[in-house]
């Protein structure tokens, strides 16, 4: 991918996440959480992982942003009112990011793979679609199977929950 | 950089560039303003009416000629009179509405569309080139994954024009395009299974290879194991297309736009071109959903006995003409049956009655989705057997 190409998609990312929290009106924060998917999804093409980029706008940008939409438009929530600015609170943040920023770095300073630069791929295209589904059930195949049962666990316990109510 | 000032970067570059303006240009827009002249001369048709059989082209406004150019089948020269109505009406904005995304919408629900298009292989090649935009091994996913963020237009555009008919609209539009992307998705694993690949143009060249899937005797023969997937394939390929209905929101699956109770849905507030661009975004969806039909189930841009662009395949005696001329039958080929699959989709909506709203979620959720996903394991086993 070119470098240019890479920094306008980077800071796509970057400015669409920010635009999520500090957006008042919950609809173009929805948006700009979809943006910046998008971005995101561009730059694993960047990295020639078509079908991650793929199921990142499938999945996220296309499934789950469109649910919450529909559930912020029938909730019919307003936009936020600006609040008491609270010390310790923003204090509190300050700290929190501070202390995770560091972290990082610290492991970033460890992390010697990140050190030396890639060699290029072998073939031109990779076929992770193949790839990914063979780790999935050869060496991943127990945690794939036990989260496949958690989220029908979940499924069933809505579908009680929601019936409950109905009574 | 040295990729960026190579020979084969500014090949790439250039042929993307035409293959993109002949696909969305010379044939996919004038395929969308003509499918709508169909839709009216085809329902006047089963409704026994006459239609829009008179205007022609305005060749009178040049000095000289006395009457305008009206071929064949008449009225040929709708199109343009429609797009130039779209285009001078007024674009009035109630007060009431939410400006930015007012504006937005309409454009997200025409781009999605076109960009789908990129993924779809039209041809097999021409003068060498491979007449896909983007060949894409994830070419299936990329289509659904595009196709799933064009709710988003229709959704903003009920939630921004500030009105009751609209707003049902668009939630209406958000949870039937949920349901049916499922079942969409489901239905077209089993052809993935058979094929062994995500990618558009190793779909085609399979049923080159083996046959259309929806007709496997195109290369000639039947094997057991092809008489044996025919089943699941036909099952699919019904899902797939009451699927395909649901998601493009066509009749019987209408419901965000049913004019009987909604007036006319998401898109009640909108006029002149932004109205035009829903209606765009409509029918090149439609035209994207045939075509992946077609690349699916219809052996693509294959017709039998004819040979590829390559000169390759077919019958033997055809490849004394350049190979050339097969390139363009093939990508005529393609759109064919692109046109074919629209009369169909026409045909249905001028022959069905609307379903009620529970009635298609209960169709989509209790039904297809589980045939859909019964029809994977049917063909997972035959596969396994029959190895």
């Amino acid at each position: 991918m070119s470098p240019i190409l890479f920094y306008i998609f980077a800071a796509m990312t970057l400015v669409f996440a920010v635009a999520v929290v500090a957006n008042r009106n919950p609809v173009a924060s929805a948006l700009s959480l979809v943006v910046s998917f998008l971005g995101l999804a561009a730059l694993f093409v960047g990295l020639d992982a078509y079908f991650i980029a793929v199921i990142q706008v499938l999945v996220y940008a296309g499934a789950v942003m469109v649910l919450f939409l529909f559930i912020i438009m029938l909730l019919n929530i307003q936009a936020e009112e600006r609040r008491k600015i609270n010390v310790p609170a923003y204090a509190a943040g300050g700290l929190v990011t501070v202390a995770f920023i560091a972290q990082l770095w610290f492991v970033l300073q460890k992390f010697e793979l990140g050190k030396t630069a890639f060699a290029p791929l072998a073939e031109k295209h990779v076929d992770d679609v193949r790839n990914v589904g063979n780790t999935l059930f050869s060496t991943h195949n127990l945690p794939f199977q036990v989260i496949g049962v958690l989220i029908l666990v979940a499924t069933i316990g809505v579908v009680v929950l929601s019936k409950r109510e109905l009574k | 950089m040295d990729f960026l000032t190579s020979a084969d970067f500014w090949f790439l570059s250039l042929t993307s560039l035409a293959k993109t303006i002949f696909l969305i240009f010379l044939v996919v827009l004038p395929m969308v303003s003509y499918t709508v002249y169909a839709e009216r001369r085809v329902s006047a048709l089963i409704q026994d009416r006459v239609g829009p059989n008179r205007t022609g082209f305005p060749t009178s406004l040049i000095p000289g000629i006395s009457k305008d150019f009206s071929p064949f089948l008449g009225g040929l020269g709708q199109p343009v009179a429609d797009a130039m109505k779209f285009l001078l009406k007024e674009d009035f904005v109630p007060g009431h509405v939410n400006k930015l995304y007012f504006w937005l919408a309409p454009c997200l629900a025409m781009m999605p569309a076109i960009v789908t298009l990129a993924a779809i292989p039209f041809g097999s090649s021409f003068l060498g080139v491979k007449m896909v935009v983007a060949d894409i091994n994830v070419g299936l996913l990329f289509m659904f994954a595009i196709s799933s963020v064009s709710v988003y237009g229709i959704v903003l555009a009920g939630w921004s024009s500030n009105s009751k008919y609209p707003f049902l609209g668009g939630i209406r539009s958000t949870s039937q395009m949920i349901s049916y992307e499922l079942c969409m998705g489901l239905s077209a694993v089993p052809v993935l299974l058979v094929c062994g690949s995500t990618g558009l143009s190793a779909i085609v060249n399979y049923q080159v290879r083996e046959g259309w899937l929806l007709a496997p005797f195109t290369n000639g023969g039947l094997s057991f194991r092809e008489i044996a997937l025919w089943v699941p394939i036909i099952i699919a390929f019904i899902t797939f297309t009451i699927s395909m209905f649901a998601e493009t929101n066509r009749l019987p699956f209408d419901l965000p736009e049913s004019e009987t109770e909604l007036v006319a849905g998401y898109h009640t507030e909108y006029s002149s071109m932004k109205f035009a661009l829903f209606f765009l975004g409509e029918y090149t969806a439609m035209i994207a959903g045939s075509a992946l039909i077609v690349v699916l189930f219809l052996g693509g841009w294959h017709l039998p006995f004819i040979p590829d662009g390559a000169g390759q395949g077919g019958l033997a005696f055809l490849h004394a003409i350049p190979s050339w001329i097969w390139g363009l039958v093939n990508i005529t080929a393609f759109f064919a049956k692109v046109a074919v699959l629209l009369l169909v989709f026409i045909w249905v909506r001028w022959t069905l009655p609307r379903f009620r709203y529970d009635q298609l979620m209960k169709l989509g959720w209790l039904y297809l989705f589980e045939i859909a996903l019964v029809n994977i394991f049917l063909t997972a086993g035959i596969l396994a057997f029959t190895k």
